[in-house]
């Protein structure tokens, strides 16, 4: 594999999309297809973060599983260090597969509560590298220090832990193939607040010092704008806004994402921006609405946005997809 | 100022489980005004629901026990009454709102039935006009076309709409004080947004005295009037929201404003608080925070420092606000 050039991005999804097909009844006919994720494109830079936000529904989740491999896109492609995974051969599926790990949100759930703390972080590397016994402790208790856990823990089981110190040991693991890029699904959702600086400051020292690159989903606004260089919003399964984070979350565009943005309460009152509520409710993605996908809630739809959908556009920096900016 | 609504004073519910007694409330005290909105913001296990929980009664038998406290509404007091008298307060006097609406609503009966049901209950309504009011409380909570969504089940309905339909439940009597347990935490950002505008609306048109709890500190924000800290059981400060959120006294509250990620300020760390939150049934003597305190002194290990005030309507259970 050549080395890609410094600028190409690590991971670069190209018009991924993923549709699902909804059966009913016994005969188990097509009755309809969601679009969950949808021509979506993006990039991530090596040893960034890119912050995908959206309410449920909108293809987040989706859009991690087709970069962890864990669903085929329907049409697109990823691209990682230049090249493209659809194609790839048995050993470059297995490099990508080191490469591209995740944390989850539950590490309740995440963790066997059979296995040995040890063996969880080293059960990465038995199957995939096949090192001894000796190098492979070595590396746990590496790991282990890396995410600030003393190394008697390795003998321990995950209910002897507290729920941020069990996210710190599916970090360790994750970390365990020195990734490239990490998927961070709701990594602190599961948190308690007091815990939460913690682990976001145990991510931001880890990317600093390992260099590695995030793919971070949450719901939480202010910690996704605080962890990322770019975000993505997402809306039924469309990317409506993607840029800088500061100026997506500070100067935000898009009307969704300023009725976003706007609903994020912040703890100090005059900061709140004024922007009107939304009314209604998400469409199911099962029949999304024609035109702009947003146009049914949107405080300033036109009437070509019923028909039209807009396609992204550079616009102060970053790219949106609306008409109100062409 | 007039009576408050809700008058809690000393608090304590006790959990007896088989690893020791947990104090699962330790001394509560606080009050809630008509028209006034009372947030209860701590992490989990600190005390917030058991709280809620005590006002009505409904705790966890056999393992928990109201140890002593008044808890006074409109006046009355409510440890005193029997099983039977809470029966007719809870609801009617004191209505609740949790996180989770598809644990409030039964799956297999239809909207109509789970929302008829209360106001016949309070109102002794039945036939035509029953349905009519119920079809009122469904419109109250803006609900679109509400006759017939009274047929609609449950699981037809998005978890915003749902969560409208247990409004509307709470609403029927309507009660005195609405407690509202972290009602938007399964919702969605916009929908969120919505939620926290109708249980305004409806909370100014009744004039209904609330207390929510939640973790958002941007929601207590927006919608309180004061906020009570909890951390292990006890309330470490409470005040208006705006004073304790610009010059909060406790440092735990201050750990908690730090720790927070907030738009447009970005920093390079956030300002983590260190350790593990307390263990209920292994509790430090003295102040709870002392082991995770940045400024902890000799004295917190040993004793636990009273509610001091330190500004109007402000006041903060820390030796460092004791008056000299």
């Amino acid at each position: 594999m050549s080395a890609p050039a410094a600028t190409a991005p690590l991971l670069e999804a190209a018009d991924l999309t993923k549709h699902f097909t909804v059966r009913r009844g016994a005969l188990g006919w097509s009755t309809g297809i969601v679009r969950a994720v949808d021509s979506v494109s993006f990039r991530i830079a090596a040893g960034t973060t890119l912050g995908l936000v959206g309410e449920s529904g909108c293809g987040k989740t989706t859009t991690s599983k087709l970069v962890l491999g864990l669903e085929q896109p329907t049409a697109g492609a990823i691209r990682f260090e230049g090249v493209e995974v659809g194609g790839l051969d048995r050993s470059g599926r297995r490099h990508y597969r080191k490469s591209v790990q995740a944390v989850f949100q539950d590490p309740y759930a995440s963790l066997d509560p059979r296995m040995r703390v040890g063996s969880i972080i080293a059960e990465p590397l038995v199957i995939n590298e096949r090192a001894g016994a000796d190098a492979r402790r070595h590396r746990v208790l590496e790991l282990l220090d890396l995410v600030s856990l003393p190394g008697r823990a390795g003998e321990l089981f995950p209910h002897e832990f507290s729920g941020g110190q069990r996210q710190r040991i599916a970090i360790a693991r994750a970390l365990a193939l020195s990734p490239r890029l990490v998927v961070l699904d709701e990594p602190v959702s599961a948190l308690d607040v007091s815990i939460r600086a913690q682990i976001l400051n145990l991510l931001r020292d880890l990317q600093r010092r390992l260099g590695v690159a995030y793919l971070f989903i949450a719901h939480d606004l202010a910690a996704v704008a605080h962890m990322s260089h770019t975000i993505a919003v997402m809306y039924l399964g469309q990317i409506v806004e993607w840029g800088d984070a500061d100026a997506v979350a500070l100067r935000p565009t898009h009307p969704y994402t300023q009725a976003l943005f706007a609903a994020a309460l912040p703890i100090d009152v005059d900061d709140a921006p004024e922007a009107p509520t939304l009314t209604g409710e998400v469409p199911s993605p099962l029949a999304p609405p024609g035109g702009c996908r947003f146009h049914p809630r949107c405080p300033h739809a036109m009437p070509r946005c019923a028909t039209e959908p807009p396609a992204p556009r550079e616009a102060d920096g970053r790219l949106v997809a609306c008409h109100l900016y062409e | 100022m007039a009576v408050p609504v809700i008058d809690v004073q000393d608090l304590r519910t006790y959990l007896v489980t088989r690893w020791g007694t947990v104090k699962a409330v330790d001394g509560v005290s606080f009050s809630v005004a008509e028209g006034e909105t009372l947030g209860l913001v701590g992490e989990s296990g600190s005390g917030k629901s058991m709280t809620c929980l005590s006002l009505i009664r409904l705790t966890p038998r056999p393992a928990s026990r109201i140890v002593s406290g008044r808890i006074r509404l409109d006046g009355d007091e409510l440890t005193s009454k029997s099983e039977a008298e809470m029966q007719k307060i809870r609801g009617r006097k004191i209505a609740m709102i949790l996180q989770d609406p598809m644990s409030s609503l039964n799956p297999v009966y239809s909207v109509g039935m789970q929302v008829r049901e209360p106001v016949s209950l309070y109102h002794g309504l039945r036939g035509k006009s029953l349905t009519a009011r119920a079809a009122a409380l469904l419109a109250a909570v803006r609900i679109p076309a509400p006759e017939t969504r009274l047929r609609a089940f449950p699981f037809q309905m998005s978890g915003g709409m749902r969560q409208r339909v247990v409004g509307a439940m709470a609403i029927a009597a309507p009660p005195r004080l609405l407690i509202a347990d972290e009602p938007t935490t399964s919702l969605d950002l916009t929908i969120q947004a919505q939620y926290l505008g109708l249980l305004e609306e409806l909370q100014h048109q009744h004039r209904l005295a609330m207390i929510f709890i939640t973790h958002n500190l941007g929601i207590v924000s927006k919608i309180c009037d004061r906020v009570a800290v909890m951390y292990a059981g006890r309330i470490v400060e409470m005040g208006p929201v705006r004073q304790i959120f610009k010059t909060p006294a406790h440092p735990y509250t201050r750990a908690l404003l730090d720790s927070i990620p907030r738009l447009g300020a970005r920093r390079e760390r956030l300002t983590a608080i260190d350790g593990q939150p307390p263990d209920l049934a292994r509790l430090p003597g003295g102040c709870a925070f002392a082991p995770r305190c940045p400024k902890v002194m000799d004295r917190c290990r040993v004793e636990a420092p009273p509610a001091f005030p330190v500004a109007p309507g402000q006041t903060s259970a820390c030796w460092l606000d004791a008056p000299a």
